[in-house]
């Protein structure tokens, strides 16, 4: 048990170091289209399961060759190591490192069904509403620390394809919802029972896009000190099997 | 027999050149973009259907217009293909599938813009940096040259123009360093007639505007169809982005010839004038969108003019014999310049503008106001008809160390935070330099806009629904949804059954509509 824990130590501060030196030949080789990972023009990175780079093979096999078919261009002027490191780099975008955290998962998860009433809105291995990301690998996909931002100040750790839309229809009637597309002439969007609505832009009157506003609830006030570490225990243990 | 006969007869008198061909990338050489077809019109517009759709045999980006000429249409596919098809049905003709070597450069996808034709040949630029000339009837390689190395960071995805005997082409690789050029080859034999460089060599005028050496891997490259003026046997063409994009205190000054128009001697290449858009650009606006030439009356005179609507967001308009600058006037929100061009054209840049490591937000994003989608003329509106796009970027610097073939963009841009995008397809005036109407899009589209002697201007959202608007009011007519979105123009041509069709590609399909 004891030697477990110092190798896992030991692989995670070499990984470490292995995804800093990737940084910088990300920024100059990738960050043109994927920027950050999550804020550029090209597939977002920050994401624990690369649709086309499973396996570490993959992964390393897209950034020498690129993806026929695609804007993902192959490598030019980096050798093997380089590949290595950067792909190192794009993997821990996507996969927060295991470390430990403060709070007690167990009471953690006895909030999120009880006193949060997450489950109202979120899905965990496929139970739970749908007004909210799926957070079965939350764990995997964000730090304790941005757990805590999306729960005390849920405005400022945005995801794309969940702000909320409210429409006033010509007749009168309102629909609110997720907007989930729209163009020029038509609007989709989730309502809150979960029915999939488009509607034809031209019989509506109003439209109301909250586009950097989160409809969920600001929890600073629900949760005191420990049950939010104990909520962030619970999420971060949520990785899904990664 | 008989009935091979009596095709052949149909063939041949479709060969002649008529007015429901499409012969160049816009059209026209003039750059125009509009069909003088009139069978669809404003009122019967909203009867158009789908006459025929071809898919393509790959899923990268399909940003090609076709070349149709005797009933053949010709569009390249991605990433350096050709395809002949006939135009009544879409059924394939012949394609032309080229095989890249590994690790061709490009920056922003491995895509093609289009063909020209001449006699008897069908020309291509491709990813590989050649320039290929095809045979019409078989798709065969009649004649196949490098135009430049593609380990440097060349590649073309440019849409050839043929001016006179030549094929004019030019190059992609801003992104790399790869310092650009104009070329000029000899449509029957392939050999190079001309190059005009659009950086200066060392001990040519022009070097004092870079710092030191940085002209050397300067790039102003080439990478969108120019246009040629007949009367005035002169090419224009715009140029872009200094290389490296984003980061510039090792190439201080004005970086001549990038983000310029140019006007070159079409028989000799020769710079007659040029206008520099953007002296310094350091957000990659490059002005590589099409000139228009276009004759109109110019304060109670009747003027040779180029009209030319910028990535920067300005819109201007020269006279072309001259070069003199006779408009600037922002067409699209911008927080980077003065709004007031000063007297000669030139922007006065507003302080903080500049990407930063920690990031600089400025209008217009780095796609710009407007970019490779291609505008349209009507020469009855006398409006010119531009896509724009309506979103405030982020612009950070970075690392600037050149290395042949590989990037050279030092930064990088994102779209502003918490900001959704728009866009409009705007009819603008040259006379003012302002909109007669706009028709908004929720979101912008990277479709060009083609307008038809029946009155229509007809382009496509981002989204990929096709459109056609009255071209003098901007009402929409009709539309149809494609459910792919949309990089690439829309033209006009005369099937071989008479009737006239609108082409377009969106996601990775080639539509052809007409009436029923």
């Amino acid at each position: 048990m004891r030697f477990s824990r110092i190798l896992l130590f030991a692989t995670c501060l070499a990984a470490g170091a292995w995804a800093q030196a990737g940084q910088k030949l990300y920024q100059f080789h990738c960050a043109f289209c994927h920027g950050k990972g999550d804020d550029g023009f090209a597939a977002n990175l920050v994401t624990p399961n690369l649709v086309h780079a499973p396996t570490e093979t993959s992964l390393l096999n897209i950034i020498r060759n690129g993806i026929p078919g695609t804007d993902m261009p192959p490598a030019l002027g980096m050798t093997d190591a380089e590949m290595s490191e950067v792909a190192g780099y794009v993997r821990s975008l996507g996969r927060s490192a295991p470390t430990s955290v403060a709070g007690d998962a167990a009471k953690g998860k006895v909030l999120y069904s009880g006193k949060g009433g997450c489950s109202g809105c979120h899905m965990v291995e496929g139970k739970g509403g749908r007004s909210g990301p799926d957070l079965t690998q939350i764990g995997a996909m964000r730090s304790p620390s941005n757990l805590r931002t999306s729960i005390v100040e849920p405005d400022a750790a945005m995801v794309g394809g969940w702000s909320m839309v409210h429409v006033t229809m010509k007749d009168g009637r309102k629909v609110s919802g997720i907007r989930l597309n729209e163009d020029n002439f038509y609007l989709s969007l989730r309502d809150g029972k979960a029915q999939l609505q488009t509607i034809d832009k031209s019989a509506t009157s109003a439209i109301q896009r909250d586009i950097n506003k989160s409809s969920m609830p600001n929890y600073s006030k629900v949760f005191n000190a420990e049950e939010l570490d104990n909520m962030i225990a619970y999420l971060f243990s949520l990785r899904g099997g990664l | 027999m008989r009935f091979a006969t009596l095709f052949l007869t149909a063939s041949a008198l479709f060969a002649q050149s008529n007015s429901g061909d499409w012969l160049h990338f816009q059209g026209n050489v003039e750059g125009h973009r509009h069909s003088p077809l009139k069978q669809i019109t404003k009122a019967n517009a909203g009867k158009l259907k789908l006459a025929w759709a071809m898919q393509l045999d790959r899923t990268d980006k399909f940003e090609a217009s076709p070349i149709v000429r005797g009933g053949i249409m010709y569009i390249s596919e991605p990433p350096s293909d050709v395809t002949a098809l006939e135009t009544r049905s879409g059924k394939v003709l012949w394609r032309y599938k080229r095989v890249l070597p590994d690790n061709v450069p490009f920056c922003c996808g491995k895509v093609n813009r289009g063909v020209a034709i001449a006699g008897d040949l069908v020309f291509i630029g491709t990813l590989d940096a050649h320039l290929v000339a095809l045979d019409a009837s078989t798709g065969n390689v009649v004649w196949d040259v490098a135009v430049a190395d593609y380990k440097k960071g060349y590649s073309s995805t440019v849409a050839p123009l043929i001016v006179k005997d030549n094929v004019i082409i030019g190059s992609a690789g801003g992104e790399f360093g790869a310092r650009g050029y104009l070329a000029a080859y000899d449509a029957k034999t392939g050999k190079q007639a001309w190059r005009t460089w659009t950086v200066p060599a060392a001990g040519e005028k022009g070097t004092d505007t870079w710092l030191g050496d940085s002209y050397k891997y300067g790039s102003a490259t080439t990478w969108m169809t120019g246009s040629y003026d007949p009367g005035t046997n002169q090419i224009f063409w715009g140029t872009g982005n200094p290389g490296p994009d984003w980061k510039s205190d090792k190439r201080k000054g004005d970086n001549l010839y990038s983000n310029s128009l140019l006007s070159l001697d079409a028989d000799t290449g020769k710079m007659k004038w040029y206008f520099q858009f953007t002296p310094h650009d350091v957000h990659d606006w490059d002005s590589t969108q099409v000139p228009i030439v276009a004759d109109d009356m110019w304060q109670g005179k009747l003027r040779k003019l180029i009209l030319f609507a910028n990535r920067n967001a300005f819109y201007y308009v020269f006279d072309r014999e001259t070069g003199e600058y006779l408009l600037g006037k922002q067409y699209v929100r911008q927080t980077w310049a003065q709004k007031d061009l000063d007297a000669k054209g030139r922007p006065t840049v507003l302080p903080n503008t500049s990407p930063t490591e920690q990031g600089n937000m400025v209008y217009p994003n780095s796609p710009g106001a407007t970019n490779f989608q291609a505008p349209s003329y009507s020469p009855s509106t006398k409006l010119h008809y531009v896509m724009t796009r309506d979103e405030g970027g982020v612009f950070y610097s970075g690392d600037d160390t050149y290395k042949e073939g590989s990037w050279y963009l030092a930064g990088r841009f994102v779209s502003k935070p918490g900001e959704e995008a728009t866009g409009a397809i705007k009819a603008m005036d040259p006379k003012t330099g302002t909109a007669k109407w706009e028709y908004p899009l929720s979101s912008p589209s990277w479709a060009g806009v083609l307008t038809t002697a029946g009155g229509l201007a007809v382009s496509a959202t981002g989204d990929g629904d096709v459109l056609a608007l009255d071209d003098t009011t901007g009402k929409l007519l009709w539309k149809f949804p494609t459910g792919g979105k949309a990089f690439a123009n829309p033209i006009s041509y005369t099937a071989a059954d008479g009737k006239q069709h609108i082409a377009i590609a969106t996601g990775h399909t080639l539509w052809s509509f007409s009436l029923e």
